[in-house]
């Protein structure tokens, strides 16, 4: 083992240069389980501060939820702890099967197969199935786990401007000459909270012959009238090829991810999908709780329900409140503060109000589009919402950013 | 410099990379890859047009921005690697 002094003096002004950018990483110390009210140690050694919190992906508040918790617990009895392995092996129990036809079900689409998360599920979903006579075409602002699972793949790779359906057009035609082609786009677009246009995605899919690869993580559960995702949102349901989600945000929040899709690409998966191949099992802990989950939303819109309700009631206020906000539909709210030093300012004094939210610059966002990333949950009560946009207030009158358009709060803080 | 390809090159940018609101000007030494404004993964399409258009057959490794950050390094690139010449 050599871990020479040129190694480390090497990583240290790595380290060094992060912290100068501004992009060093901090975690912060939750001591209590996720939900609205949380308790955190920040920083580390300070005493524990109760707050509300306002950036999980816990959108249907199902992280903690008693009859999930119930549901967990029988998996632990019934099916143990752990697998130890891959799927093919020995690593398959029934309750791992009909989770997948559950999913299936829910997302209306022909089969599943699970991952230990999207992560792996995005890594496998194009590498597996696309070679070098093929292309995949992705929207410009693809989360990164797209974007990765792209560069796996051997197939060749462009990219349309975000959300602009003319450009993706036009890189349709050029590519005609390819053997597939796959439209890759998130469903939700988890910096912005925009909405992939996919009625017109797949109308161009029809036109000009392509696959549909869609990731919903931002939005199963929960968008669509009944929660099936953004394809029921945007009427079109069936027509997505292959749809990558996880079970770690609105779906309790554990872990693990799937593929659904076409029948045949699904099994191709079961066959060459690496992360699938060579990664241990979901636990039966996870399965069972997230089999409870989907019969849940199931059953009832209610918590989806409750959570449109509290999106349109916290965009309407801090709207009329006078702040930039993106417009749109979907629980994640950007507050646009367009600099990045006041966006940290901003957190930061929102976090003293006893408010969690996060703010987010380069190069997580584009230039010169610093914002703080509100998430809202169904767990969320009006209490909550009413202390966080009083405390949204109190601060932006102190930064004097209430009712100003973009261009005076540039002005007065710069890009 | 070869001007028609600079203006070539540029507007390709411009329509590729930018917004029509997004109030960008560009040029041709405005840096793309370190200013941010094109990323790495959608580089390829400015390298597939550049091979198409010029037959310049850059390799992938040289699309980095120490070689490709900005339209007047991109055209000694172009020049280097076309096969017309
Ligand atoms: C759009 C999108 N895809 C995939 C993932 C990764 O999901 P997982 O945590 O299951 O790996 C995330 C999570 O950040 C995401 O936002």
């Amino acid at each position: 083992m050599v871990y020479s002094k040129e190694a480390q003096e090497f990583f240290s002004k790595e380290l060094k240069e992060i912290e100068e950018q501004g992009l060093f990483k901090e975690e912060r110390y939750i001591h209590s389980p996720q939900s609205a009210d949380i308790e955190v140690e920040y920083p580390a050694g300070a005493e524990l501060s109760a707050v509300i919190n306002m950036c999980a992906n816990n959108y249907l508040g199902l992280s903690s939820h008693p009859e999930v918790l119930q549901a967990a617990h029988d998996g632990l009895e019934e099916r143990g702890y752990g697998m130890s392995s891959v799927r093919f092996i020995c690593g398959t129990q029934d309750i791992h099967r009909e989770l997948e036809e559950k999913l299936s079900d829910f997302l209306g689409t022909e089969d599943t197969i699970l991952f230990s998360s999207c992560m792996d599920a995005n890594a496998a979903v194009f590498e597996a199935i696309l070679g070098k006579e093929d292309i995949v075409i992705c929207d410009r602002l693809n989360h990164a786990s797209i974007i990765d699972g792209i560069r796996l793949a051997s197939s060749q790779q462009d990219s349309y401007k975000h959300l602009d359906m003319k450009h993706l057009e036009k890189k349709l035609q050029l590519h005609q000459d390819k053997r597939f082609r796959v439209i890759a786009t998130d469903g939700v677009f988890s910096m912005d909270g925009d909405i992939a246009p996919l009625d017109a995605i797949c109308d161009l899919a029809d036109k000009y012959d392509a696959m549909v690869m869609l990731d919903d993580s931002h939005a199963t559960g929960f968008m669509g009238r009944t929660g099936r995702g953004s394809h029921e949102h945007c009427g079109v349901m069936g027509r997505i090829d292959l749809l990558t989600t996880t079970l770690g945000k609105a779906l309790g929040g554990a872990s693990g991810g799937c593929i659904s899709g076409r029948k045949e690409l699904i099994e191709m998966y079961r066959q060459r999908g690496r992360p699938y191949l060579f990664s241990n099992s979901v636990p039966p802990v996870i399965i069972s709780a997230a089999g409870r989950v989907i019969d849940l939303l199931s059953r009832t819109t209610e918590r989806r329900d409750q959570l449109e309700e509290n999106t349109r009631y916290f965009r309407e206020k801090m709207t009329s409140a006078g702040f930039d906000i993106r417009p749109g539909v979907h629980p994640i709210v950007p507050i646009m503060l367009y600099n990045a030093k006041l966006a940290q300012d901003v957190a930061r004094d929102m976090y003293a109000e006893g408010i969690y939210v996060i703010g987010f610059s380069f190069p997580v966002v584009p230039k010169g589009q610093a914002r703080i990333r509100v998430q809202l949950s169904a767990g969320h009560k009006q209490k909550h919402l009413d202390k966080a946009i009083s405390a949204f207030i109190k601060v932006g009158k102190k930064y004097d950013i209430l009712h100003k358009s973009k261009e005076e709060i540039i002005e007065k803080y710069g890009m | 410099m070869d001007a028609e390809m600079k203006d070539v090159i540029l507007e390709y940018v411009r329509e590729e990379y930018l917004d029509e609101d997004s109030g960008i000007e560009v040029d041709e030494n405005t840096p793309l890859i370190t200013g941010g404004l094109v990323d790495s993964f959608s580089l390829v399409s400015l390298l597939m047009f550049l091979r198409q258009k010029y037959n310049a057959n850059i390799p992938d490794q040289e699309a980095i921005p120490e070689t490709f950050d900005t339209v007047t390094n991109i055209m000694k690139l172009v020049e280097r690697y076309r096969q017309d010449k």
